[in-house]
């Protein structure tokens, strides 16, 4: 019979390679993109609609997600650099409760349009399965790619997209 | 004695591990996380402090091992 | 003379801790601590220092290394020769690798414990693999401890160290944390620790009756198995409750082949005030049986094949009840710093023995015979003050 160690680090292997495999990787996606309505940090609603026609990165993030505060600020650059070729960047915040989000925004403010989704109905409605995830919109209001989670260098990969869908 | 909660936790991750292929869908949705993100939810928010009182009651007492905790948190790659 | 090894001892047995502190999707934020704590109580005062620091090398790999220094002082209750007081030193040093590759982190760490009588080094691997769309974490470890016993015949100024032998521990450990619902996460860990060697105190002697004495009995060496398996199982659960509160509860089971049976049964709230405070609160209950081998008091020499009368292996039962206060004097950073911390821990633990009994401080000359000394209780009370930056 095998030996306790060596049982073990079959099994250990086997948990590499099989769950590996199982994690839900970035990818292309298709499928219109689901309208939406949400209110600003001042009250003042507004939606996909009011960027018809130009390519839109819609980004899930929250307070208290570490790598989503990591690629802030270099969604605001890149919210910047691509606004004037037709590309609009949209915050869509998942907390709770609005006053942290304030809070975090004044210390550490964006550019970009932020819009809060309290009762998670629009992360429901893009299938929000990661924190953060960036899913990206073509022209025509399709639904093109989707991003989730995020690390140093992934913003590379962003501009990539955006690129390529403002050149159609 | 020895071999069978060695081979316990062996099937036991290997059943959990292999299964991680089935699709069961995340009850918790990674955006209602917030609680679970909360430092004061943490298994171990000051590991060296536990492990500085788990070495004190080692040295005091019979028993050993099993303590800590993984897991929890926010949940984001 | 007794307590050196219990500090050495203690040592590496956390170092076997293997499933500690991974939560498999991000490294956790760099960190930097700087530890004091003094233990007093039972007749002895240990003082402890550490330093540690963890950084990110890549978003993916982070290192971590620990200092950490333990000065113990004072003579315990089981110190039945000379009751000189004691002082020993013992230095400690640790560093672990962590890397994280998709939703796996794998952990190599490697711990050193030096002291004048007693050498040890740890090594261990674990890996923790988080699944079910991140609500399932489950960890696998492993780790492997070499000690060399001795015995110091000196003092502590001269020392004079006779090494008396080895040890080999390895311990395997698994555990299972899941996401219940947005508000409560449990787990379960399972360790499997088995040692051969040298595996008794060379400090701490029996005692059998021996009328021939003046005390009523006569000291002689302890005599331990040379092998020892235990196994502990933790369940343990966390709630957090609607004003912004966390309730934990663990229970532990602990049995092995020297018969002792220990139950633990913890409790803790933890509550925050806004962004800058937290106090916690900690009521823990231990009650443990003896070792089959153990006695207070054997009926003569070379009564039993295996014969110990080390406090660790009596029947005994602790309470202590702890209180944490964490603030945040940095608490949205500065310059470099994300958040720093301060943070101040008092716990007091009432010791009771069921079978052990104070022979330091009463005998035949108070009006005791053998078998009739008060038995054992004391308090101890445990201070840790440290400092955490965040960066």
């Amino acid at each position: 019979m095998f030996s306790t160690s060596t049982l073990l680090k079959r099994c250990a292997m086997a948990a590499i390679v099989v769950a590996s495999t199982a994690f839900a990787a970035s990818g292309d996606a298709s499928g219109p993109a689901p309208a939406f309505t949400l209110t600003n940090l001042s009250g003042q609603p507004s939606g996909l609609s009011a960027y018809k026609g130009q390519v839109v990165m819609v980004n899930f993030w929250a307070t208290w997600c570490g790598p989503c505060q990591q690629e802030m600020p270099l969604l605001d650059q890149m919210y910047k650099k691509y606004k004037p070729a037709g590309f609009t960047l949209i915050g869509v915040n998942v907390d709770k409760e609005a006053p942290a989000v304030k809070e975090l925004l004044t210390r550490k403010p964006v550019s970009f349009p932020v819009l809060l989704d309290p009762a998670n109905q629009v992360s429901k409605a893009y299938h929000v399965d990661e924190m953060p995830s960036s899913v990206i919109i073509d022209r025509k209001g399709q639904i093109r790619y989707i991003h989730r989670g995020y690390k140093p260098g992934d913003e590379n990969d962003y501009q990539d997209r955006i690129r390529q869908l403002i050149r159609e | 004695m020895r071999r069978r909660p060695i081979l316990l936790i062996a099937t036991l991750s290997g059943a959990l591990l292999l299964c991680s292929a089935c699709s069961i869908q995340p009850w918790v949705k990674p955006y209602e996380r917030d609680r679970l993100a909360d430092p004061i939810m943490a298994w171990d928010r000051d590991a060296i402090s536990n492990a500085y009182m788990d070495h004190i009651r080692e040295s005091r007492e019979g028993s050993r091992g099993a303590t800590g905790g993984a897991g929890g948190g926010c949940g984001c790659n | 003379m007794a307590h050196r090894h219990i500090l050495a001892r203690a040592a590496v047995i956390a170092a076997l801790l293997l499933i500690r502190s991974t939560i498999a999707d991000v490294l956790p934020d760099n960190r930097a601590d700087v530890f004091y704590s003094k233990y007093s109580g039972g007749g002895m005062d240990i003082t402890g220092y550490s330093a540690t620091a963890r950084a990110k090398i890549t978003e993916n790999f982070a290192v971590e290394a620990n200092y950490f220094i333990d000065k113990v002082s004072g003579a315990s209750v089981d110190v039945l020769s000379q009751a000189s007081v004691i002082k020993d030193e013992r230095r400690q040093k640790s560093g672990t690798l962590e890397y994280l590759h998709d939703k796996t982190t794998y952990t190599a760490s490697y711990m050193s414990s030096v002291e004048r009588d007693y050498i040890s080094e740890t090594a261990s691997f674990s890996l923790s693999q988080s699944m079910f769309g991140d609500l399932t974490t489950v960890t696998l470890g492993f780790a492997r401890t070499g000690n060399t016993v001795g015995e110091n015949n000196g003092t502590a100024n001269k020392p004079d160290v006779a090494w008396l032998g080895h040890a080999l521990t390895r311990a395997y450990s698994g555990g299972v944390s899941q996401i219940i619902t947005k508000n409560f996460i449990a787990g379960v860990n399972l360790q499997v620790i088995t040692d051969a060697g040298y595996l008794a105190n060379p400090y701490r002697e029996i005692r059998y009756l021996d009328t021939t004495k003046t005390i009523g009995y006569t000291l002689a060496s302890q005599v331990y198995p040379d092998t020892h398996t235990s196994t502990a199982v933790q369940v343990q659960a966390k709630y957090y409750l609607p004003y912004r509160a966390a309730v934990t509860g663990l229970y532990r089971y602990y049995t092995d082949t020297w018969g002792v049976v220990g139950n633990t049964y913890e409790l803790d709230y933890t509550h925050p005030i806004r962004n800058q405070w937290i106090f916690e609160g900690r009521v823990r209950y231990y009650k443990q049986s003896a070792a089959t081998f153990y006695s207070d008091l054997f009926p003569f020499a070379f009564s039993q094949n295996f014969t110990a009368r080390d406090q660790n292996l009596a029947a005994l039962d602790n309470t202590t009840i702890g209180a944490k206060v964490t603030y945040a004097f940095l608490p949205d950073g500065w310059k470099v710093f994300k958040r720093g911390t301060v943070t101040a821990d008092v716990s007091r633990i009432r010791f009771n023995y069921r079978d052990f009994r104070d022979i330091k401080d009463f005998g035949v000359a108070q009006g005791f015979t053998p078998g009739t000394e008060p038995l054992y209780q004391f308090d101890a009370t445990v201070y840790q003050l440290y400092l955490s930056m965040y960066f």
